[in-house]
């Protein structure tokens, strides 16, 4: 491992932005660190960075302990979710800054530049001011400055959560491409994301935070199929997984009175008992012959509906793939699909899921 | 609607300066008057309502001797004291307010904001209260009616202003930028004078222009602190005043002491709108 994380812990008030987190990295590899708001992402991060210094813990880059470097002396670049730039330079000093400050100048200087300004489609752009460009623009600057650096370790906090949906889709795409195929395999490059897409899109490596801990780490598909936890599932879906309390008995899956379902394939090995249940919002539909539920609220989002319905006791969100209006308080029946079941033992770890058989219970 | 809007607006701007540039006028006006034109009832064109006369303007060339005062020298004096007090505590007073900005302070029940409030205060005391222990200090330091005296008091004076305002400005400069200029290979000093400081220009401005305006205007410590060798320009206007009050001397020197703020505030009033921090967190 290149870089490592050995016992972080910062806990500059009450609660624990960082909680005895350990980890390696290596050199090549794309790391999305996946969590919600106040996981600890930043923090981690800037304590990368050196911006932090932890309480306790070490980070050693190539076995060498960077508690003791100073920020500027680290050989890392880092993209903030804001658009930081600096405004009193125009788009090519804003990229060159970096390099002059290491003393590169001459031909070097302006190829990897122009390179970097390229890279992220600014070509034309270079002589404007930062406050001349548009937010996805200010932020291609932003990525432009890190990628002309050649730094060691590239870090990106969230960097396209301030942008509007469709430019978010466009950049996401374009960042994926530029790291995935561009991005130099002497590196290490890690990536902050609350939004489970682009660490499926992003691919690599993807590191589950919650509350300051590691909850999970694997490959994103890995992740994405198996969650460790009810807590990753929560995570790792957007909308979050539904979790409905429930049991396995008679060879039937019993989330309450008015709802049981044969018992999946994947879940022949688990013993009768209390379970949670997961299911994603995309695999429960709108079926004549499913379940009756009763509307609580539904938000159109683009050519799809998200659908919070309620059974007696069991509250859930459907993500329909169509657009239409529901009534508040209006009866649908919704189908829930019992292959696409996870099971999450009384301890909330995973038991069983469509993808695995743990064989636990 | 919209065109009565667009006609009050422009009234209104007539009126506003009509109000702020008559006074000039009419000191300009009365600078090239003399006794008669004075107390002869009001007139205000020269050539048609008065004869024109240099002798106000004259006199502010003239030395005591010959009747006159000479304004020269205490012009100098004020410009270099005022230049040099407003550079000297925009100088610390930027470097307070980073700190202050920045960093957190704290000692027993005293944070950050107190400090700040510390500075400020200094100037809520009236300034009668500061003459006697200032007159003391510098006479104890061999500084009374000397340039370096005036301009360390004007210094304790101007310095709060300084920083009230930085202090300010520094905490809508946001952090991140900071952190990305030591990302980028800045140590915290370089981060200070290439990064943050640039982008504070606006901000230095209005401190300086402030710090400027009190320092040029300030009668008060002048005239304590000074008797014969270091006179400034407010207190060498007001040995104008004689048993008959000269308006036309008058009139020409209070021109006089307010072109080079005027001067001042075109050359900057350009970069108060440049370098804003738009575009740096959007």
């Amino acid at each position: 491992m290149d870089l490592l994380a050995k016992e972080l812990v910062y806990q500059p008030g009450s609660e624990f932005h960082l909680d005895s987190m350990s980890f390696g990295m290596k050199k090549g590899e794309i790391y999305t660190l996946l969590g919600r708001t106040l996981s600890g992402k930043t923090t981690l991060l800037k304590t990368i960075a050196g911006l932090i210094q932890p309480d306790s813990g070490r980070v050693l880059f190539e076995g060498k302990d960077l508690n003791s470097t100073p920020v500027w002396k680290r050989n890392i670049a880092m993209v903030y979710q804001q658009f930081i730039n600096y405004p009193h330079l125009n788009v090519y000093d804003n990229v060159a800054f970096p390099l002059r400050q290491r003393a590169i100048s001459g031909n070097e200087l302006r190829l990897r530049v122009s390179d970097a300004i390229e890279r992220v489609g600014l070509k034309d752009f270079e002589s404007r001011r930062i406050q001349e460009l548009s937010g996805g623009q200010q932020q291609r600057v932003a990525l432009a400055r890190s990628l002309a650096k050649q730094a060691e370790i590239l870090l990106l906090d969230e960097p396209l959560v301030n942008l509007d949906y469709k430019l978010r889709e466009q950049l996401r795409e374009e960042f994926s491409k530029i790291f995935t195929s561009e991005y130099s395999s002497d590196s290490i490059l890690i990536y902050s994301s609350t939004d489970p897409m682009e660490a499926m899109q992003l691919g690599g490596e993807t590191i589950v935070l919650d509350e300051g801990r590691i909850l999970q780490q694997g490959p994103a598909s890995e992740i994405f199929e198996n969650p460790a936890t009810t807590r990753v599932a929560e995570i790792t879906n957007d909308p979050a997984m539904n979790l409905l309390s429930g049991k396995i008995a008679d060879s039937k899956v019993i989330i309450n009175s008015k709802m049981s379902f044969d018992i999946p394939i994947h879940f022949r090995n688990l013993a009768s008992g209390q379970y949670t249940f997961g299911i994603r919002a995309s695999d429960i539909a709108l079926d004549e012959k499913g379940y009756p539920f009763n509307v609580e609220l539904a938000e159109i989002s683009g050519s799809e509906t998200f659908l919070h319905a309620k059974n007696e006791d069991v509250s859930l969100v459907g993500q329909l793939d169509l657009v239409k209006n529901f009534n508040v308080g209006e009866n649908v029946n919704l189908h829930l699909d019992s292959q696409k079941l996870y099971a999450f033992g009384l301890d909330k770890n995973l038991a069983s899921s469509p993808f695995k058989e743990l064989a636990r219970g | 609607m919209r065109k009565l809007y667009i006609i009050l607006k422009y009234l209104f701007i007539s009126l506003w300066s009509i109000f702020v540039v008559a006074p000039f006028l009419w000191a300009l006006s009365t600078s090239f008057k003399d006794f008669n034109s004075v107390t002869g009832g009001a007139t205000y064109i020269p050539w048609v309502d008065f004869e024109p006369s240099l002798e106000g303007w004259k006199v502010l060339l003239r030395s005591p001797a010959q009747g006159g005062v000479n304004i020269v020298e205490p012009y100098f004096n004020s410009i270099a004291v005022t230049c040099s007090a407003s550079f000297i505590s925009i100088f610390l007073g930027t470097l307070a307010a980073y700190a202050l900005s920045r960093f957190t302070f704290k000692a027993g029940f005293i944070k950050n904001s107190d400090i700040t409030f510390f500075f400020i205060s200094q100037r809520i005391m009236p300034p009668i209260v500061l003459s006697i222990p200032f007159f003391i200090m510098l006479g104890k330091l061999g500084l009374l009616d000397s340039m370096l005296g005036l301009i360390m008091v004007y210094v304790v004076l101007l310095m709060p202003i300084a920083v009230w305002i930085m202090v300010d400005f520094f905490n809508k400069v946001p952090r991140e930028i900071d952190e990305t200029a030591l990302i980028d290979g800045c140590n915290p000093y370089q981060a200070f004078y290439k990064v943050v400081l640039p982008n504070s220009i606006p901000g230095l401005i209005v401190a300086g222009m402030f710090c400027m305006i009190f320092g040029w205007t300030d009668f008060f410590f002048a005239f304590i602190l000074t008797f014969t060798e270091v006179q400034l320009l407010p207190v060498a206007i007001v040995a104008l005043n004689s048993s008959i009050t000269p308006w036309w001397s008058l009139s020409a020197s209070a021109l006089v002491s307010v072109a080079p703020l005027i001067v001042v505030a075109f050359i900057v009033e350009r970069y108060l709108s440049k370098g804003n921090l738009s575009g740096a967190l959007k």
